[in-house]
């Protein structure tokens, strides 16, 4: 066998070719359990789909949210007016009310569970990280703050700080972070020893290294799986203080409002409860639906 | 047990502690005081006002005769009904309030795990699928939104049972308690399917059946007690919701309750009403989750808190 054979070569070359084995990651794995999540990827669709309309939504109707029409108060949905969701009490125009509304109750959502996020991952990475006495007494005040009636001291500060939104995002970021710290600090301590970490650290990754391809990769998937949970209790939240007339303040709006003010004129106008109200559920719906298939998906510990 | 009960309850001190901190200092902060009228009064007279509700000694003295006055159930005067102490408000309130949350709890807890159960023993059939997604639904509409959409249904459009207001009939009671009970139910069947499907895979269930013991006595005696567990631990959150909720579902249904005081006091800014109720709604959820953590230790022997 004095000839080469160009196959062998080949395979040999192959063979001693120090390229990285490209695994399949975390994230494309989680991805292809996502995919196969139907209803996971139908809320998606619905979620993208409300976005876009209340993104977009305001552009295309010609009516405003504060000038009433002052030939239609209180008209149902039609065509012919060209109140798709017909007009409130005060002659407004109802599907640009609900738009206007679903941007300021998804951008509460999403500020708000930011501001939780934040809170949240740094106590429960500093407690995590340092560990011992001075985790103990940080995630004893958690343990603490967890027990009290978090909604109505919410209320307690919308009525002593009045109300205006910066307010409500963070009266409800700041009581909200609690899950997240307790989580983070759960994943962080455990992170800490694993054998994995240990590994990289014999084969000479610096400490900056572990923290930014190891630990934080790790983290952010629970971290993920738990913003799509915290945002919906968030716009529940808000729609609760709103409903009780001490959330967002006239002329703004959200779901919550909207829901109040059609609760008011139900026996007249009842159109005015329901697309607000379906806009509501249907988000909260499909937040729900997309968090548990994130959570299936993503969550390392059920594998 | 007996240990174990002392330090839970110990671990409940704390708690109390930021809340009536927290709201009393909160209480401080805000602007305006129980004797602003829009007339300035002469200031002799402010001064006599102040001092007769103790309103002129140091911030600290006050703060601990607040607490002393907490101690003793006291939570003073109402600043908007002149008349009234916060006393007599929540007592006014109080049994409506535990009338209506009482059937709502029941209500929740008696459906949730019915539904609960019947699905875990169909598992995977359309029986489940079904029922898992109108408990989904249930979950994601708030029962505010829920409360309207029942009025609307029930007494508008069929006239068969009335809108609101409260008069101690069953008939009045009926819309609110559902409407307050609704994304209960759908919590309780989700948390009992989950166990019940695990309590029958493990292999006391299996034993019992390799005995030949007819399928209804595995389930009901063997099968139910240790699945019952992670929803009894579902009891103190569920009456924290059934306060929150019961703020808004009176309001809706106008109630004569704690929760619609709370609303109005909030309204009102009648800063000594809204500090009571929380201060009083937060020692019952702590009161509440003490006795489900009690229960939950006693009903679970595998459980050994005497650490």
């Amino acid at each position: 066998m004095t000839a080469k054979d160009p196959g062998t070569v080949d395979l040999f070359e192959q063979a001693l070719d120090r390229r990285p084995v490209h695994g399949r990651s975390l994230y494309v794995d989680a991805w292809h359990r996502l995919k196969r999540n139907r209803a996971a990827l139908v809320a998606a669709f619905i979620l993208l789909a409300i976005l876009l309309l209340v993104t977009i939504g305001p552009m295309l109707n010609g009516w405003d949210h504060e000038i009433p029409d002052w030939d239609n108060f209180s008209t149902p949905p039609s065509l012919e007016t060209g109140h798709l969701m017909g007009t409130d009490a005060l002659g407004r125009d109802l599907f640009e009310r609900v738009m206007i509304g679903g941007r300021i109750s998804l951008l509460v959502g999403v500020i708000a569970t930011l501001v939780s996020l934040l809170i949240g991952v740094s106590y429960g990475a500093v407690a995590g990280y340092l560990g011992g006495r001075i985790d103990n007494w940080m995630m004893r005040a958690v343990d603490a703050i967890y027990a009290l009636p978090f909604m109505f001291f919410v209320i307690l500060l919308m009525v002593v700080f009045g109300r205006n939104i910066f307010l409500i995002f963070v009266a409800i970021g700041a009581v909200n972070w609690l899950d997240m710290a307790r989580i983070v600090r759960g994943q962080t301590l455990s992170l800490k020893n694993k054998d994995f970490i240990e590994a990289a650290r014999v084969s000479g990754a610096t400490e900056r290294q572990v923290i930014v391809r190891h630990i934080v990769p790790n983290l952010l998937g629970v971290v993920a799986v738990y913003v799509s949970l915290t945002i919906p209790q968030v716009i529940l939240v808000e729609s609760f203080l709103s409903f009780l007339g001490l959330g967002v303040q006239e002329p703004l709006t959200s779901w919550g409002a909207l829901v109040n003010e059609g609760a008011q004129e139900l026996e007249t106008a009842p159109w005015s409860l329901l697309f607000p109200a379906l806009f509501l559920a249907a988000t909260l719906f499909a937040f729900n639906f997309l968090g548990d298939g994130l959570r299936d998906a993503l969550d390392p510990r059920d594998r | 047990m007996l240990s174990y009960s002392l330090k839970r309850l110990g671990s409940a001190v704390p708690t109390l502690l930021i809340l009536i901190t927290v709201a009393f200092f909160l209480i401080r902060i805000a602007p305006g005081g129980p004797f602003d009228s829009e007339k300035a009064l002469p200031p002799e007279i402010q001064a006599n006002l102040e001092a007769k509700y103790q309103l002129d000694d140091p911030l600290v003295i006050q703060y601990f005769r607040y607490l002393g006055d907490i101690l003793t159930l006291d939570f003073g005067p109402s600043f908007h009904y002149r008349d009234w102490t916060v006393n007599q408000l929540i007592a006014q309130g109080a049994p409506v309030s535990f009338t209506l949350g009482a059937i709502a709890l029941v209500l929740a807890f008696v459906m949730g795990v019915t539904i609960g159960i019947l699905a875990a023993l169909r598992q995977n059939s359309l029986v489940d699928y079904l029922t898992m997604s109108v408990a989904m639904v249930g979950i994601s509409i708030p029962n505010f939104v829920a409360a309207p959409l029942l009025i609307l249904l029930f007494a508008i459009g069929l006239g068969w049972l009335p809108a609101g207001g409260w008069d101690g009939s069953i008939g009045r009671m009926v819309l609110p308690a559902v409407a307050l009970s609704l994304p209960m139910v759908a919590y309780v069947a989700r948390i009992m399917r989950g166990s019940m499907i695990e309590a029958l895979h493990s292999s006391f269930i299996r034993t019992a059946r390799a005995k030949g013991m007819p399928e209804r006595e595995v389930i009901l005696r063997h099968a139910l007690k240790p699945a019952l567990l992670p929803v009894i631990s579902y009891l103190g959150p569920a009456a924290a919701a059934i306060l929150t909720g019961s703020v808004v579902i009176e309001r809706i249904f106008t109630i004569p309750g704690i929760g619609s005081h709370f609303v109005q006091g909030a309204l009102n800014r009648d800063y000594t009403l809204v500090m009571g109720v929380v201060i009083f709604y937060g020692l019952l959820i702590i009161l509440l989750n003490y006795l489900v953590d009690l229960l939950y230790a006693w009903l679970d022997p595998r459980i050994r808190y005497d650490r």
